[in-house]
């Protein structure tokens, strides 16, 4: 079973964003925040990582850097999903090293195809 | 008195001075040495032993004449305000160390006038110092009751001039640099100047209170003698004009001295010290002289009828009377007034005897060639100069006798000096004044001072049996040395003044008038005449034409300053003109400023014939230099309105730059404020667009995951909604849309009113909630508004309350003009960094750590601009826990509340 990590402060994205998942045959694992889902990466080791960039904390953008330090990820693909939209906001994820950026609203449809042809 | 004890006592003196002048060379710049009563005292090195001894030998053999030596500097002392600090000025600019500098510079650099100028002050001052030096010798024999030995070494009078020059020549070339300030020798002789007047106050004081009682008794004595009258009268029209002589004679003097431009120039620290000598110095010489005539008459009365010099009365009044204290006193006084004059005018004679002779003759060595000559040659040289200045004059005072008093040789030295007159006082106010007008002028009037002062007097000291002075040169009447065409009711000296300036001046407008100077000597004079103009970037002020490598110049310059001197004087040319390191070639500016840093060290002319040994000059013609002048000051003018304009568009884009900067932060907030709503609207319909999506999508949905879905997206609806509402309403606030309509509205009901929907959330959480209030407190507000506010800080609170011991207070404070209102919980607090922040739109504590509020951080920001909207205030106060957030209203309709 795939493991899926799934990081967003906003509680009805992510309850329709596991429900899909859970469906499709997912081990999920769900963070409020960058700081929670660190916290989840010390012992866990999903095959791809959701997230959200705007969040309280520790936003998505310092996860990243934090999640490519870590060996144990470095082969952990990670999709950014988020409302900012603008072109920099995208370059600015990219660089960090996310393997997909996806804005809000998404096609959960869309997604779940993103997620599976990363992991192909 | 013997001689042993006198002597004892003087080598005492003479070693206080010795330390006080090491002391202030140690001191330096010192309050002490650098004050303007230092050099006020230093210009009193006037006051020499002619002085202290020879104006009461005038006042008693010859009555008032004595006066005009001293009304002429009083007169002319105020002019020091602008003269001498022109002459100041001029000479710190271009480094000059003598007046044999300041002269042949400003005449185009003229070594040939340097030269005569140093020879005109030699003949001059050489005999000055002998009579000095006479001076000390005798009231030396007069005090200790000898006889001056035939044989010269038998004579202690001798090893006195000895320990004088050996004194002088180490104090007065410390430094190679002859421009540097001197001020172990300026202060020990400011000390001097202080004594010797304090001690002839004193015995002023004894001849007319003690010996005598009072001015009044003296007076009616004195006029019971011989001649008293004649001696006492200004003495008609042809005496005023022998007073008008002497008195233009002695402002000369006060200029033109070598010792007075040593101190009162070479050694001036700031300009503004001559507004205080401008007042102390007159008032100095005064007080000297309130005592001379009662001493002189004093003295005449006591010994009428014997064979006494009237010059040594000071002494042997008090010697009559066997008072040893007080003719030592006297003594030390006179002996002051002596060596001040010979230590400063010797080292003013030998610079100028180096600089200006020795070094630009060639006659110390090679000045173009690399080894001969050097910085320590040039101190030796004018240490040996000092030296033998003053054992030669010592030995014209031995050989020669001097036989004539005190006064009159030093009037011959005045009127020698005097011959500067034209060509130095030209130089500052004249442009047209040229460098052959100066030459001519100066050697004509000295042929004249030959001829009716020098070779009357050479007769009188060889007694020689000739009849120049009775019949005239070769027979002549109209050349009678005294009489010269047939002027015969001036004096001696006034004649002789009379007639030198006469022919001198003359001499010096009709030559410079004929025959034009060249560019030379008009750039300088151009550089004298405006020093105001040219005082901070005089190096601008230089023409010069030509090719010059820098790195010739730097050589010549290693040769005399060394090289680290050197380097630090190109550094700060460089960084005062803005000049690339790397350029190879000078340019006029370092050619005069490379001729300054020489010029204190080998002179003027010197300076100028080494830099043009390794430059290739151009000459320039008159009419260039003229043209280039002109440009130069138009530039200044220019320049001087471009520095104006520029420094204003300096302000203005300043300005600018600050509208912009603020103009792009404003933007930049614009754009952030987008941002964060479009991101802020976008989150809700995520959420609605997932739901839907799996609502749509999936068919096997579990019925109560289907109604969960369904309550999101009702509730985000909600959310959506609330937000936009949000947004609008404070859009309004800030564009002045939304007004509010006050009323005078008990706030007590207005809180309790907006608590009443919150119940059921804090029951729900079962917080305590505490309204601390009188039951009724009237304000002044829109209440739908403040409803608002109210609503909006309880619900922060019961958010960040901790559940089951939430807390929550509001506080209601009459403040007399205002109603101050604070809403206080127990939850975690607010960063101290955010107490303004937390107001802003969208703001989110980075330092939040609860899980993402339900809010639309907007809130706050609506609360301020309703509040601010009443006038009233809204801020955070520091709690120790949980936050405390107080706004104030006002009280009345027109109170504005603070």
């Amino acid at each position: 079973m795939k493991k899926i990590l799934i990081v967003d402060d906003e509680p009805n994205i992510v309850m329709s964003l596991e429900y899909t998942f859970k469906k499709n045959n997912y081990e999920v694992f769900i963070a409020r925040d960058g700081q929670e889902a660190l916290d989840i990466l010390k012992t866990n080791y999903p095959d791809v990582i959701i997230l959200d960039v705007m969040m309280p904390m520790v936003d998505g953008y310092a996860t990243l850097e934090q999640i490519r330090k870590d060996p144990n990820l470095q082969h952990t693909k990670v999709m950014f999903l988020s409302a900012k939209n603008k072109e920099s906001d995208i370059e600015k994820g990219m660089s960090l090293g996310a393997d997909v950026y996806m804005t809000k609203p998404f096609s959960i449809k869309k997604v779940v195809e993103q997620v599976e042809e990363l992991l192909s | 008195m013997n001689s042993i004890s006198l002597l004892v006592i003087l080598s005492g003196y003479l070693a206080v001075l010795f330390y006080i002048a090491y002391w202030a060379e140690k001191k330096g710049n010192s309050k002490w040495t650098n004050n303007p009563y230092i050099y006020t005292f230093s210009l009193a090195v006037y006051c020499t032993a002619w002085t202290y001894y020879g104006s009461i030998g005038v006042a008693a053999d010859s009555g008032l004449s004595y006066l005009p030596i001293y009304l002429g500097p009083i007169i002319i002392a105020p002019s020091w305000i602008l003269i001498l600090k022109k002459i100041i000025r001029i000479s710190r600019v271009n480094k000059i160390s003598s007046i044999a500098d300041f002269i042949s510079l400003r005449y185009g650099n003229s070594r040939f006038l340097g030269a005569i100028v140093t020879i005109i002050c030699l003949t001059g001052i050489i005999p000055y110092i002998a009579l000095q030096l006479k001076a000390i010798a005798e009231t030396f024999h007069v005090v200790t009751k000898t006889e001056i030995r035939s044989f010269i070494f038998d004579d202690t009078t001798t090893y006195v001039a000895i320990a004088l020059a050996l004194f002088a020549s180490y104090y007065g070339t410390r430094y190679v640099d002859a421009s540097e300030k001197r001020k172990g020798i300026v202060t020990a002789v400011a000390l001097e100047s202080v004594l010797k007047l304090v001690f002839f106050v004193i015995i002023g004081v004894y001849v007319t209170f003690f010996v005598f009682d009072g001015f009044d008794d003296i007076y009616q004595k004195a006029s019971l003698l011989e001649h008293f009258k004649e001696k006492n009268s200004i003495g008609g029209l042809p005496q005023a004009i022998n007073w008008f002589l002497l008195c233009v004679l002695s402002m000369f003097a006060i200029f033109l001295l070598p010792r007075q431009f040593q101190v009162g120039v070479i050694e001036n620290n700031r300009e503004n010290h001559i507004n205080t000598a401008v007042w102390l110095f007159p008032l100095y010489l005064l007080l000297f002289n309130i005592f001379v005539y009662p001493i002189a008459w004093g003295g005449n009365i006591l010994f009428e009828g014997q064979e006494v010099n009237s010059d040594a009365y000071s002494l042997l009044i008090p010697q009559l009377f066997n008072n040893k204290t007080l003719t030592v006193l006297v003594f030390l006084g006179g002996f002051s007034a002596a060596i001040s004059m010979i230590v400063v005018s010797s080292i003013g004679l030998s610079t100028m005897v180096t600089n200006n002779i020795l070094i630009p003759y060639n006659l110390l060595g090679k000045l173009k060639s690399d080894e001969s000559i050097s910085s320590k040659s040039i101190l030796n040289s004018r240490k040996i100069g000092i030296f033998s200045l003053i054992i030669l004059s010592y030995f014209i005072y031995r050989f020669f006798g001097l036989d004539y008093n005190l006064v009159s040789i030093g009037m011959v030295a005045f009127v020698i000096i005097s011959q500067l007159a034209p060509a130095f006082f030209g130089a500052l106010f004249w442009r047209r004044g040229s460098r052959l007008g100066a030459i001519y002028s100066i050697i004509v009037g000295f042929i004249v001072c030959i001829h009716t002062l020098l070779v009357p007097y050479a007769i009188g000291i060889t007694n020689s049996e000739s009849t120049f002075i009775s019949d005239g040169f070769m027979g002549y009447e109209l050349l009678k040395p005294f009489q010269l065409f047939g002027l015969d009711y001036l004096q001696p000296v006034p004649h002789a003044l009379f007639w030198s300036m006469l022919f001198n001046c003359v001499t010096y407008f009709a030559v410079s008038v004929s025959f034009k100077g060249n560019y030379r000597e008009r750039n300088y004079a151009e550089m004298f005449v405006d020093i105001n103009k040219y005082i901070t970037n005089h190096e601008n002020a230089f023409i010069w034409k030509g090719t010059a490598y820098r790195n010739d110049i730097e050589k010549v310059l290693i040769r005399f300053l060394g090289i680290e001197r050197t380097k630090r004087a190109m550094n700060i040319f460089n960084v005062k003109y803005n000049v690339d390191i790397n350029q190879e070639l000078a340019d006029a500016r370092l050619i005069k400023f490379s001729e300054n840093l020489l010029t204190g060290h080998i002179g003027t002319a010197s300076a100028r014939i080494l830099i043009s040994s390794v430059v290739k000059e151009e000459k320039i013609t008159l009419p260039e230099v003229l043209k280039i002048l002109e440009e130069s000051k138009e530039n200044i003018i220019i320049n001087k309105k471009l520095t104006e304009t520029s420094n204003e568009l300096k302000e203005i884009t300043a300005k600018l730059q600050n509208a912009n900067i603020s103009l792009m932060a404003k933007d930049k907030q614009k754009d952030e404020f987008l941002d964060t709503v479009t991101h802020e609207l976008r989150t809700p319909i995520t959420a609605i667009r997932a739901a839907s999506e799996i609502l749509h999508d999936d068919d096997e949905i579990p019925d109560e995951l289907k109604k969960q879905f369904l309550q999101n997206i009702i509730s985000e609806s909600d959310r959506l909604n609330r937000l936009i509402d949000k947004i609008l309403d404070l859009e309004k606030f800030e564009t002045g849309k939304q007004t509010i309509h006050p009323a005078k509205n008990n706030l007590v009901e207005t809180i309790e009113k907006s608590i009443e929907p919150l119940q059921q959330l804090i029951k729900n959480k079962n917080i305590s909630i505490y309204i601390e209030s009188k039951s009724k407190v009237n304000a002044y507000y829109d209440e739908d508004r403040i409803f608002q506010v109210i609503t909006n800080l309880v619900s922060n609170a019961i958010k960040f309350c901790p559940e089951n011991e939430g807390l929550i207070t509001i506080q209601i404070v009459d403040k007399e003009n205002f109603i101050q209102t604070s809403v206080i919980d127990n939850g975690k607090g607010i960063n101290s960094n955010d107490f303004e922040a937390i107001f802003d739109k969208f703001y989110q504590s980075t330092n939040q750590n609860i899980k993402k509020p339900v809010g639309s951080g907007l809130g706050l920001a609506i609360c301020k601009q309703i509040i601010e909207h009443h006038k009233g205030k809204i801020w955070v106060e520091p709690s120790i826990k949980g936050a405390c957030i107080v706004f104030t209203l006002p009280k009345n309709k027109n109170t504005e509340n603070s």
